[in-house]
This record gives C-alpha cells, structure tokens and sequence, in this order.
C-alpha cells in the first residue's frame, strides 16, 4: 500500500516527456499472464542449447560428446568482440553434438549442444566478486559480463558486454517499458526482483561511469512502479531516478524510448552512445547482477508463456535450452483452439512451426494465440493502396510507408533505399492500421533480404572484375617494358656501331635480359592458366572448353 | 495445436476500406438531402442515373480486366464518385450527359489507371469537367432554389426534362432554372452594379439567406457538418480541409477588405457553390490528394488560391473541378518534395 502511494507520488512529479512521432495505443492484454508470480520451470530430461543465440558470431564447442558438465559450465566461446559464450543450465551428459532444429522464422536448424540432465544439480565451482566491484576497473567487469555470455534480453539480444564498451557516458537508461502486448515478463521480474534490478544498474554504471540511471516504465504497471521506486529509495546515492512514461507502442524501443526521455534522437548510422546514452534492458541488469553477486552465468531466463490457447498462462524462470513443449505442458498445455504459436509479442514476434525447440535467449514471450485471437494480414488478397496515409501518422520512424510499399513492392529498391527502407525498424505499426489489410512489414522484410542479396552478389562480381582488369594492366606494362626494351637496343645497335666489343657485350646483355623477361612472364602466365593442358585427348579438350564456355556465360549473367 | 504460419503483426486495427469509404457516404447523406430539398428531383434522379452507370461500367470494366469484381463494387468508391458527381451536376441536366460524365469517371479517369489506388485525378472532377467543356449550356441548368420561383417541378416534371427535354406547359427553360448565386454574382458585376445592389437579386432570400444565396448556405453547412463528423471519426486528415478553407478565406477576405464593392465576402465564398463538399470531400479523395503532412498543406492551400482565382477571374462560375485536377497534377512533386525528415536526421543535419 505504502508503495502504492509513493509511486502515485512519483507520477505526479514526472519531469518533461517529449513525444515521439506517431505510435499505438494498444490494447495490453497483459492481465492474461500476470496474474500468478514467476514460477520455476521442472527439471527435464534434456536440454538443447543452441552455439549462437546472439547477434555475431558464433562461439567454438569445448566439450565433447559424453563428456560430463557441471551447471554454469562453459560450452562454448570465443575471442571475437561480437560474440557471447553458452553454459550448460543443468549438470549432467553431453550426449549429442549437432544440428537441432531453432526458434526462426524460417524455421533452420543450427548447431546445438545436447545434455542429458542427471538430476544432481551439481554447480561449477563459483566465485562471486559481490560487493568487491566497487574496487574492480571497467574493463576486468566487462570481462565477467562477457564471460557469462548476458546478452541485451529485451529482444534484440546483442551481446551486453559490447554495450558497455564505451566508458564516460554520462545517462544510463534502464528500459522497463515493455510496450509490446502480452508480455509481462520485465513487468513480473520488476515487482519480484526489483533490488536486484537495481543493483545490477548499478553495476553497469559503475561500468561506463555514468552519473546518472533513468529507470523508464510505463503507466501500466504500478505494481513494477511501487517496487522499483522502493528500491530506488534504499540507494542514497541519488543516481537514480523513475521516469514513468504514458503507454504506448512502440515507446519501449530503444531510440523511441531515448526521444521520449531526453526529445534527443539517435543519429542515423550512430549509437546511443553518440549522444551520451545506453540503453540497457531490466532483463539484462537482473542478469548482471546475477553474475557478479553469484557469479551465475546466463542460464536461465524470465518467459511469459501467454495468450487464450494455453490454460495457465503465467511467466516462468527457464532454464535455456528447455524444450518449449515441456513449458507449455507445465502451463497446463494447449486449449482447443490453440492455432499459432508466436514467439515475441504480437507485433514483432515470429511464429514458429513446432514447439519441439528449445528457449533460448532472446525468448521473452510465447504467445500461444486461440483462433480469433489474432488477424495477421492477409498476404494472398489485400486491397489496394489508396493512399490514405494512415501509416505516415502511426510511423515510428516518420517514414513514408506507402511510397516504401509502391516500391517494395514493385521490386525498385533504389527508390525504396531513397526512400529510407533501411531506417524501418519493422515495428509494424504500418500494417496494423492499413485499411487495405497490406502486409507492409512482410514487403520491407523481404526487399530488405533481396537488396542484401543483391549487394553480396555485387561485391562478389566488383572483385572479380578487379582481378581480371589487374591482370589486364599486368600484361600490358609487361608488353610494353618488352617493347622498351627492344627499342633501346636497336638504338644501341645504331649508335654504337663503331666499337664492336662493347656492342657485342651489350647484345648479349640485352638478350639476356630479354631471356629472363621472358621467363617471367611465363612464370605468371603459368600461374593463372591451367596447366597440364598438354597431352589432353580429345574428349578432356572438348570438356576443359565446355567448362569455359559455361563460367564466360556465368559472368556475363553476373554482370547483367 | 495448429502452429499456423503468419507474419507480424499478428494484430490489427480492422480497418477497411469499406468502413472507411461507407462512412464518407453517411457523411453525404445531410448535405444531400438539403440539396435534394433546395433543387428538387433533378438531384435524385442525377443520383440513380450516376450510381447506376458508375456501378455497371466498374463491373464491365474489371470483368474485361479479369479482375474481381465483387470485392471492387463492394468497397464503396464507385458509390462515392457517383455521388460527388450527381452532387457537383447541375439538377436538370439531360440524362445522356450525366452519363456521359458517369463513364469517362470510372472507365477512363479510374480504372483505365489501373483502378483504386492507381488513379491519379480524381474521378469525379475528371467526368465533371469533360462534360463542362463539351456542353456548356446545358451546364447552366440549375433550377431554381426552392422559393426563388413559383414554378416548382414535380417528380415527373423532372422526369421529363430530364429523360425526354419535354418542359412542362406554359414554361420555358429559363423560367425553372436560374443562375447560380456566384454566376449572377458574376454577370451583375461584369455589368457595373456593385455586390449591395446584386444581393437584392432574387436568388438571394431574406431570411438566414442572405449569405451565400437560397439554399447553397444549407447545403454547405449541412456538408460542413458532415465533414467535421468525418474528421472525429478520422475517416478524413483534418489537414486538407483546413488548409483549403484557410486559404480561401484569407485570400478572399483579403480582396473583400481592399474593395468591398467588387469582391464578395469571405463568408460568400466559403458557403457557396461545392466550397465545402469539395473541403471534406472531393480534396481529401486520399487516392489523388497528397500523402505527406507538410504536402498536404500545400496541396489544400493550392486548391483554395486557384479556386478564388478561377471563381473570380476565371471563365468558369466555380472552380472547384479545375483546382482540384491541377493540383491533382502535383501531386507526385509534392509527395517527392516534402518527405518528412526520418527520425534521427533531424540531428544529423
Ligand atoms: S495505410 Fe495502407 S492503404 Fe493507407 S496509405 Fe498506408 S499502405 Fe496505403
Ligand atoms: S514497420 Fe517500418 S514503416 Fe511500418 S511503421 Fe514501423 S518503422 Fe514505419
């Protein structure tokens, strides 16, 4: 109660907001799933854990099959910046390294380590820094962030440690916002976990050296409200400030959020940091603090599993690498009239095809949707554009979606790159008021692979054409140093006529100079003609030049 | 369990162009009544004869383009230029003409552009003005207001002036039509008699009439209402309407203030002739208007200036039709032109 009156005390006393262009308001749907407080997921049998579930790149395997892990063991890492090790959630069995179907929109399979749990429970020995990291420098903290693989959880799941690369930034932003429908799972860790919340944002800003920490949440949680504000008041340090914003989608995105809070906007092609920002989830501060008090590496997470088609909806602590069907089943199973299982919110989520794959990471929903739950666009007949600009108003990104859609869908990526195509941070709200039921988002998401495409297969062709007009301009300047040199020697022949052994000498040097040109030349033509072209019967001769003929036509393709 | 596949969004708003274009339509009905209740038949009847051929020439047309045709008719926009035009027609025109008009609508102006979405004059105005320029007397045929003449028609009077040019006995043309507020306006002028001396003209009434003339107040009243209901219920952008109607009444108020006399009030031009049909619902046709904010602003303000230049200096009592598709010409400029600025550009410029 008395939190309650302290966070109504701190909505009264907001500071400015700044709006950011266009936006929804949404119907929440949150009270589906927040009813309960965070259960723990049982112990199953197995777990799958996928090498890379991060943006970058993919760690090396260290453990063998049959080996036998601890919990919080490290499976696989690497040295690349751009990257975040795995650990085992459990104790127990390798027992199969290999390809293990993912959560992806297209539904791939990728490198998975399987274990077998053995029910010990049995830790990796640990050896928290705790209160220590007062004394510890920026860099020898990033590192333990690193090496328990935290990585951004509010979606976009980029490795934490990169983040904080930057030091001397001067505003830490904690994003409690969740302004997707559904999910409750930031919402439940604030109200449950609040202290811990805010003493891993502590942590990340002793890290970057911030001065101060905005913690951002949306008037549609009080209770998150009331317990980070309790928390917020044990710190007397005054880093610390609430900063309650109205609800609206898509405020909890980084760069809608950063506007709303400082009416600052992120540079095209920059970062935060540009403008003396981070921006950093509750999620992962939770996590951080988890690593550096209990030296717990990210091996399990917060998951709403919601939505009408599952009977008890609820958020669950997962360990990574839990089969999805396992969660559901602990919820009580599917309803009748289950019909799509989405994983991510409902605006920017992905369905997925099975629920015989494991959680991972970046899982904050699974959104189990009854038949009428949901209406996603209709791809096979929509109507027409006609024009009515009801995107522009929504757009996030203040672009022109229908021009964007006009070219998309017409394949002219020129015009729709002019156009902005790239800045679209596909948060759908585009789609979501078109009268003409257009699947925008699905026209941006594919031009956007196709102009990839196009680009790698221009690079590929650029570097070809590159090598072939060096060789071009080799073989020319040979030509001509040849002719030079030739020429040169005549003179000689012409102007030195008179004393033969001096002309003799400088013949002979000339040939041999020519000679050895000559060698050199070979040398290098060697090297790019094949070689063994002699003694060919006819048939390999005729195979050698179909094969020619088949990559000049290649090119040529290429090229056009 | 299904795991059905889809894309994001999973939800939407359901809206859909059949709401949109339906609502537009109860948002004509007050005006149309008034305009029906001021000049007669002649409205009703343009009305069946342009929602009739507008109806069938979409279905002949995309059945000939393979397309399909019940979703088409069903979405409202044919209705929608059917009525504009019966609307803009002057009430006692003989039926071939407002055929004519009716075709080149919807055959050439829409769906010769590739149908919905794809045209880029408005398909009204288009017809509008084809039959303007090839038959410009029968044009003048307005009947008269309600109360400016005793001659009222009954239905099948109008029935036949309309469809066979029989006018009814002891009558001439000239005797059930009348000029417009805004042409006699512009006649007495051209005549040397100033706008005091032309308000005594039997078009204009005494009563509440005395603004724009018998009748057009109401009506353009009664489809302000409309307008506004449209704007509330975000059918329309507000911007359009206002950036026309604030144009037209600077600049007309600007001329009326210099010289009283020769230029009509703000308040005249705002309230007569298709002023506010073509505010709320002829400019923020969404297919041929502008689609960015600052273009929109543009775009109304453009109309508003070449109406009061058409109106005023023009060979044409009003202008609405012309202004319209001559800015339905720049559109594409427009649009190119005031892109807003993304977000995160602003601070990079
Ligand atoms: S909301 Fe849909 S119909 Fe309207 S302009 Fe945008 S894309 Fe076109
Ligand atoms: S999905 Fe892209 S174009 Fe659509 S509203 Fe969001 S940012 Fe704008």
């Amino acid at each position: 109660m008395q939190h309650l009156r302290q966070a109504r005390r701190t909505m009264s006393s907001t500071t400015k907001l700044y709006l950011f262009h266009g936006g929804l308001r949404l119907d929440g749907h949150k009270q589906i799933s927040n009813q309960s407080p965070i259960a723990t997921c049982k112990p199953q049998n197995r777990y799958v854990i996928p090498v890379q579930q991060h943006i970058g790149a993919a760690g090396d395997i260290i453990v063998e099959k049959g080996q036998r892990v601890l919990k919080g063991q490290m499976l696989a890492t690497t040295k690349i910046l751009i990257s975040a090790p795995i650990h085992s959630p459990v104790s127990g069995t390798v027992i199969e390294i290999g390809k293990h179907a993912v959560p992806h929109p297209s539904g791939m399979e990728t490198d998975c380590i399987i274990i077998e749990n053995d029910f010990q429970d049995e830790w990796i020995r640990r050896n928290p820094v705790a209160e220590n990291y007062h004394q510890m420098n920026s860099h020898d903290l990033r590192n333990i962030v690193r090496n328990a693989g935290i990585v951004g959880l509010g979606g976009a799941v980029f490795p934490a440690a990169i983040k904080q690369t930057e030091t001397n930034i001067r505003t830490l932003i904690l994003n409690g916002v969740e302004c997707e429908p559904y999910i409750t799972c930031d919402d439940k860790l604030m109200q449950e976990r609040a202290r811990e919340i805010i003493s891993g944002a502590d942590i990340i800003g002793h890290i970057i050296k911030a001065r101060e920490c905005i913690v951002a949440i949306e008037d549609n949680k009080p209770e998150a409200i009331a317990a980070i504000q309790a928390a917020i008041d044990e710190d007397s340090t005054g880093f610390f400030h609430l900063q309650i914003i109205p609800t609206k989608y898509p405020s909890g995105s980084e760069k809608q959020l950063i506007k709303i809070i400082t009416g600052k906007e992120v540079p095209i092609n920059g970062l935060p940091a540009d403008i003396d920002l981070l921006c950093h989830n509750v999620g992962t501060a939770y996590a951080i603090h988890q690593a550096v008090f209990k030296d717990e590496p990210l091996i399990s997470r917060v998951v709403s599993i919601t939505g009408n088609g599952v009977k008890q909806p609820q958020n669950m602590e997962v360990p990574i690498g839990t089969y999805i069907a396992d969660c559901v089943t602990q919820c009580g199973g599917y309803n009748d009239n289950a019909s799509c299982m989405i994983m991510g919110g409902p605006m920017m989520g992905y369905s997925i095809h099975s629920d015989h794959l494991p959680v991972v990471k970046a899982t904050n929903c699974l959104l189990v949707t009854s038949n009428n739950e949901i209406h996603p666009a209709n791809t096979e007949a929509h109507l027409p554009c006609i024009r009515c600009a009801k995107c522009v108003e929504v757009c996030p990104a203040k672009l022109l979606p229908q021009q964007l859609y006009w070219y998309a869908s017409t394949n002219n990526f020129e015009r729709a790159s002019e156009y902005h195509l790239f800045d679209c941070i596909e948060c759908g709200c585009c789609s979501y008021v078109c009268p003409s039921q257009i699947p925008l988002v699905q026209y941006y998401r594919s031009a956007k692979s196709k102009i990839w495409e196009l680009e790698a297969d221009l690079k590929k062709s650029n570097a070809a054409r590159k090598r072939h007009e060096a060789r071009q301009f080799r073989l020319e300047q040979q030509k001509r140093e040849r002719e030079e040199r030739l020429r040169q020697k005549r003179e000689m022949l012409n102007t030195k006529k008179g004393r033969p052994e001096e002309n003799e000498i400088n013949l002979k040097k000339a040939a041999i100079a020519e000679a050895l040109a000559r060698v050199k030349q070979k040398k290098e033509t060697q090297a790019i003609t094949p070689k063994n072209t002699d003694n060919l019967t006819a048939e390999q001769l005729r195979q050698i030049k179909e094969a020619d003929q088949r990559r000049q036509a290649m090119k040529k393709k290429n090229h056009e | 369990m299904l795991f059905r596949k889809a894309s994001s969004p999973f939800i939407s708003a359901q809206a859909s162009v059949h709401t949109i274009m339906y609502q537009v339509l109860y948002a004509l009905i007050p005006g149309t009544l008034a305009a029906i209740y001021f000049f007669g038949w002649g409205v009703l009847i343009n009305l069946a004869i342009t929602a009739i051929i507008c109806l069938f020439s979409e279905a002949l047309v995309l059945k000939l383009r393979n397309r399909p045709i019940k979703v088409s008719l069903k979405d409202g926009s044919a209705l929608i230029t059917a009525c504009l035009l019966a609307l803009a027609l002057p009430p006692l025109v003989p039926w071939w003409l407002t055929v004519i008009a009716s075709i080149f609508a919807i055959v050439i102006a829409k769906q010769l552009y590739g149908g919905l979405g794809f045209n880029l004059f408005n398909p009204a105005m288009v017809g509008y003005i084809v039959v303007m320029i090839s038959f410009p007397r029968e044009m003048t045929y307005w009947t008269a207001p309600l109360g400016a003449v005793d001659h009222w028609l009954s239905f099948s009077d109008t029935f036949s002036v309309i469809f066979y040019g029989a006018l009814p006995d002891q009558s001439s043309i000239d005797s059930i039509t009348m000029a417009t507020p805004m042409d006699t306006l512009k006649t007495q002028i051209g005549l040397e008699n100033d706008i005091t001396s032309t308000r005594h003209h039997k078009v204009y009434g005494t009563l509440f009439s005395n603004i724009s003339g018998k009748g057009w107040q109401w009506i353009n009243l009664l489809f302000l209402l409309g307008g506004l209901w449209m704007i509330k219920m975000k059918v329309i952008d507000w911007r359009i309407p206002v950036s026309f109607l604030l144009s037209l009444l600077l600049i007309s108020n600007f001329f009326s203030v210099s010289d009283y006399a020769t230029y009509p009030s703000a308040l005249f031009h705002l309230f007569s002739g298709g002023t506010m049909l073509c505010a709320f619902f002829i400019a923020t046709d969404p297919v041929s208007a502008s689609t960015t904010p600052r273009g929109r602003w543009i775009y109304g303000a453009g109309i508003g200036v070449l109406v009061y230049t058409i109106r005023t200096w023009g060979g044409y009592p009003d202008g609405i039709a012309f202004a319209i598709i001559l800015m339905n010409m720049a559109v594409p400029l427009l649009d190119y032109y005031t892109q807003p600025k993304t977000y995160g550009k602003a601070d990079t410029e």
